[in-house]
């Protein structure tokens, strides 16, 4: 072991002499207390660590340790419904399971490569895997038994080709800031279904996607956060809550075990993991907590799982990256942020991807990162970095969520490179019109900005019929489709048949509406209608289930808008 | 102390409020020491800053008057802490926890470290108890929860003192009594006007007793101001979850506190962030503000209602932004309110609170209350934005629709968000319906056909039969 005397303490980055060999990321133990800390810089005597944990009462001349492994967390069926930190320990000491069922897959003789499924762990809501490790090219099973073990017991003995023998435990380290491997990546080309319209069908990320969710503070950016956790159709959710506020995580944990999973009818939280590095939690450790999310997220993927990552907020990360770097005495760029901070983002959005993992099976890892610029600014480093790191973009706007018009997602400020490759999928699931409708919806809301601007000169009364049209049908669009509530049991989460249903609605009131109008109708009539406003509510008051009901509204907009009296009938 | 290191002249240089020492003792960072001068002065201070061979203390008081070779550091071998025990109600306290009412000093049942209490997030009960607190703006439309962090973004020569104190006075969960309820204030560099004003308030009201007062005066030193509201919290703490109290911690003005880290930031010769304060405000300011909450197993609530004037009434600055990004949701004065004579001037658009949903609807308000409040937010948005068509093409270029708008937008502000007196929420509820039953059915699309028959059918009902009558 080689130690280190401290000689300097500034926050949270230390300054050693060392008496031995210590490499670059190394953990260390630092103190009476044994703080964790990893080696940040070396020179030929001396070394600064950055420690992860409060570094009050820390003194020149106290000790330091090294570990001699880099920065690492503890894997395993432990983290599966439960909250840790931002170094993966428990925030909770009483609630894990002691022992877990482990049934054998393999037989003692059998040969057995990296990532080859040894054992099942039975959970209430899935099974887990036990993998063979990374480094293992080719190996034998010498010993492997079923039963029931506690958390850090072994499971099975593997014999290497240079008859060595290593055993396979419940849980295993991994270092955080190193990409699992994989054998290679897959295209993203299926969906990874939110359950909210705006993004599925306008801006859709697929799975192993990166997403970024940039907006000022109050745009919602957490609820939108939250909702994905609780809706999307991963198979595991990794919640990285980086430097915000405790009550939100106090938020997840009372709500998630209470909510349902649609798909599994298993409690939300048994598919969840918490990463919770709040404002107020130790600096250092917010700047590794987003590691290890991606690190937590992989080890699920390895076992074929599909896994969505949000982390909120890769800001408060960036933050913490300036404040180490500034603490450093490190020359700083752009806004006081160190010049690597483009380099670290593009490290951790490409941990995501669709993949075939080492065992051949297939699993996806989806990375969702919400970002918080100062003064809502989007032409700020963090934003404007990640903006080259994301696929899919969804800007939150302040004017919509200052009307209550949730997701406030902007739809001219949004985008989604995955869009294009997902029109198969779009007519596997039943839409083979979605790449038109969406171009439409699309279409309709960029004239709806031109069209505003130009009300603003000559007032809506005097623009031709036609563009009052737009207007009141890029409203219904707004109202009917976009807005989504959270908060609502019927409208939380819509599934794909529901969107394709809804669009459908969609279309058929604009082109008769069109046709009406271009027959002479009045607009003001149409907008007056009973059923603009049935189906400016669909979302809320239509079950998911229920598609005849949407096939009735359709009937009813042609009933209502065929029964118009058309401009000059009056007088007849 | 069970022990106690004394240096004496190892002072090396003085800068500001940073004394400079040789470092011949063993002290820990963040450890508390007190200065003696020749005068016989004792002043506070804290470790700031250690290398091998020196300690850089920075001190709580003036320290003009101060020599390098007389002095005395006497080392405490702790970090800064607070004595905590019965009787802190209807007391007031300096900046740095000492009486300054001529009291004796509360007698120390327990002592703790005023700038700890991190609340593990695991152990964290949810905020979800309704708080009246008598202003219509905030019960219906941003409803304050005990547990929450709900800041005032207020502006100089704006009445935010008076809200302030107003919801002191008022705040309680419905039909509740004051019995078990504390108000923590914490005056950071404030006038001594706006202390004794808020001071009088509470007496008036008979609250002073319920109240704890911190008080560090503009007057007084700065970096002092870093520690009043960690005192304040800290005695807040103790009477949440200790005396199992439900307490109201008034924290103004954090602008101030802003301001002396900055100060101290830049003596420290720290690189300075966005318009000079310091790259670790967020942080900083996250230490202070996530100290609201409720604890799992523990009696009592903690709520905080800090207030910021923005300078430069400007919302972007880093202070009000930084703050937006941890609290949980914040209440926001507008000057143009305040000159239409419109009291409290709140502008509920940018207002927020994030904990509302947690706090209202069936089993704590009215089951109707978020529709409600979803409703008033769409409407009174549209009618702003038809209060900026209309004055570009007129009122006459707008069409029917926007002119109803336009009318509810002033309605809206003159009656419902406008009130002298302190509102029962019943009587706030009542007038929102009012409000929106200004508007045709069909602009109503947040509501569900059942609550229009609820709600705006029978107010229809009595104005059609007053017209015909």
């Amino acid at each position: 072991m080689t130690h280190g005397l401290i000689t300097s303490v500034a926050g949270p980055v230390i300054k050693a002499r060392r008496d031995g060999p210590i490499t670059l990321g190394e953990a260390v133990r630092v103190g009476h207390d044994a703080l964790l800390g990893e080696v940040v810089r070396l020179s030929s005597t001396e070394m600064t660590a950055q420690v992860y944990e409060d570094t009050t009462g820390l003194a020149p001349g106290d000790m330091l340790t090294g570990t001699g492994a880099p920065l690492s967390v503890r894997l395993g069926p432990h983290l599966l419904g439960h909250i840790f930190d931002g170094l993966l320990r428990p925030l909770r000491h009483d609630l894990a399971p002691v022992s877990y069922d482990v049934e054998h897959m393999v037989n003692p003789g059998d040969r057995v490569s990296a990532g080859q499924k040894l054992a099942r762990v039975s959970g209430p809501a899935k099974d887990q895997f036990i993998l063979v490790p990374a480094g293992v090219a080719q190996a034998e099973v010498a010993s492997i038994e079923s039963g029931s073990y506690a958390r850090d017991d072994s499971v099975a003995i593997l014999r290497l080709p240079d008859g060595s023998e290593r055993e396979i435990a419940l849980t295993h380290t991994w270092p955080v800031r190193q990409p699992r491997p994989v054998r290679h990546r897959l295209p993203a080309d299926t969906a990874m279904v939110t359950g909210q319209r705006i993004l599925d069908s306008l801006f859709p990320v697929a799975r192993g996607g990166r997403a970024a969710i940039p907006g000022g503070f109050g745009t919602g950016k957490t609820v939108l956060q939250e909702t994905l956790a609780k809706w999307c159709d991963a198979d595991v959710i990794v919640y990285v809550g980086c430097g915000e506020r405790g009550n939100e995580m106090a938020e997840v944990l009372h709500e998630f075990p209470a909510l349902e999973d649609p798909r599994t009818g298993r409690p939300l939280m048994e598919r969840t993991v918490i990463v919770a590095n709040t404002s107020n939690m130790p600096v250092a450790a917010r700047e590794a907590s987003i590691y290890t999310g991606a690190t937590v997220g992989e080890y699920f993927r390895d076992q074929g799982f599909n896994v969505a990552l949000m982390a909120d907020s890769t800001s408060r990360w960036a933050e913490a990256l300036r404040e180490v770097s500034g603490r450093l005495g490190e020359l700083p760029s752009e806004s006081g942020y160190p010049a690597y901070l483009s380099s670290r983002m593009s490290e951790f959005y490409e941990r995501a991807g669709r993949v075939e993992t080492l065992g051949g099976g297939e699993g996806s890892l989806t990375i969702i990162g919400a970002v918080s610029p100062p003064a809502g600014d989007f032409s700020e480093p963090v934003t404007s970095h990640t903006k080259r790191f994301v696929r899919s973009f969804w800007g939150l706007d302040r004017g919509r969520a200052q009307a209550r018009f949730y997701p406030a997602i902007h739809p001219l400020q949004s985008y989604s490179e995955d869009a294009a490759g997902l029109t198969g999928w779009w007519t596997a699931h039943g839409n083979p019109k979605w790449p038109e409708q969406r171009g439409r919806v699309l279409d309709l809301l960029e004239a709806q900005a031109e069209l505003e601007r130009m009300a603003r000169i000559v007032g809506k009364d005097a623009m031709p019929p036609g563009q009052q049209l737009t207007l009141l049908c890029a409203d219904l669009v707004d109202d009917a489709f976009l807005r989504q509530s959270a908060f609502s049991e019927m409208d939380r989460t819509c599934s794909p048949e529901k969107q394709t249903a809804m669009l459908s609605v969609l279309m058929q009131f604009f082109d008769r509406a069109t046709a009406a109008v271009a027959r002479g109708a009045d607009v003001q009539a149409i907008a007056e209608l009973p059923v603009y406003r049935r189906v400016s509510r669909m979302g809320e008051e239509i079950a998911d289930g229920d598609l005849d009901a949407f096939v009735a509204l359709t009937a009813e907009i042609d009933a209502a808008i065929g029964g118009l009296k058309l401009e000059g009938q009056d007088e007849l | 102390m069970s022990f106690e290191l004394r240096a004496t002249g190892s002072v090396t240089a003085i800068e500001g409020p940073l004394l400079f020492l040789k470092r011949v003792v063993k002290a820990g960072l963040g450890e508390a020491v007190e200065v003696e001068a020749a005068d016989g002065g004792v002043r506070p201070g804290r470790i700031v800053a250690l290398d091998e061979d020196r300690i850089v203390v920075e001190l709580l008081e003036n320290t003009a008057g101060l020599g390098i070779d007389d002095v005395v550091v006497r080392f405490r071998g702790e970090p800064m802490t607070m004595a905590l025990g019965p009787g802190l109600l209807g007391r007031v306290f300096d900046g740095v926890g000492r009486p300054r009412d001529g009291g004796a000093p509360v007698p120390a049942m327990v002592r703790k470290r005023v700038d700890t209490g991190t609340i593990n997030p695991a152990l964290r009960g949810l905020p979800q108890d309704f708080i009246e607190t008598g202003v219509s703006s905030i019960d219906i439309l941003n409803s304050l929860v005990r547990g929450q962090k709900l800041p005032i973004f207020s502006a100089g020569g704006l009445p935010h003192d008076r809200l302030a104190a107003g919801i002191a006075q008022t705040a309680r969960l419905r039909g509740e009594g004051a019995e078990g309820f504390a108000v923590v204030f914490a005056g950071i560099g404030i006038s001594y006007d706006s202390a004794e004003a808020f001071r009088t308030a509470m007496e008036k009201s008979g609250a002073l007793e319920h109240t704890a007062m911190f008080l560090n005066l503009a007057s007084e030193p700065s970096a002092q101001r870093l520690l009043t509201p960690r005192y304040a919290l800290t005695a807040a703490e103790y009477l949440a979850f200790e005396e199992g109290r439900h307490v109201l911690v008034i924290l103004t003005d954090m602008t101030n506190y802003c301001e002396a880290l900055r100060e101290v930031s830049a003596s420290h010769g720290e690189i300075p962030s966005r318009k000079g304060y310091p790259g670790y405000m967020y942080s900083d300011l996250a230490t202070i503000f996530e100290r609201a909450g409720l604890v799992e197993g523990k009696p009592g609530t903690l709520t905080q209602v800090p207030i910021l004037t923005m300078p430069a009434d400007d919302i972007s600055h880093p202070i009000p932004d930084l703050t937006g990004y941890i609290t949980e949701g914040q209440i926001v004065l507008d000057r143009a309110l305040e000159h239409k004579g419109i009291y409290p001037p709140v502008n509920v658009l940018p207002s927020l609170s994030r904990l509302m949903d947690q706090g209202i609807g069936e089993g704590y308000t009215h089951p109707d209350h978020p529709a409600l409040a979803q409703q008033l937010f769409s409407s009174y948005a549209r009618a702003t934005r038809v209060r900026v068509l209309s004055s570009v093409v007129g009122r006459d270029g707008l069409t029917d629709v926007d002119r109803l708008y336009l009318d509810f937008g002033n309605t809206f502000e003159d009656r419902f968000v406008h009130h002298e007196e302190m509102r029962p929420f019943e009587a706030s509820f009542a007038i929102g319906w009012e409000m929106l039953a200004m508007l045709p059915e069909r602009e109503l699309s947040r509501l569900s056909d059942k609550q229009i028959a609820r709600h705006i059918a029978p107010l229809r009902e009595t104005a059609g039969e007053a017209t015909d009558g």
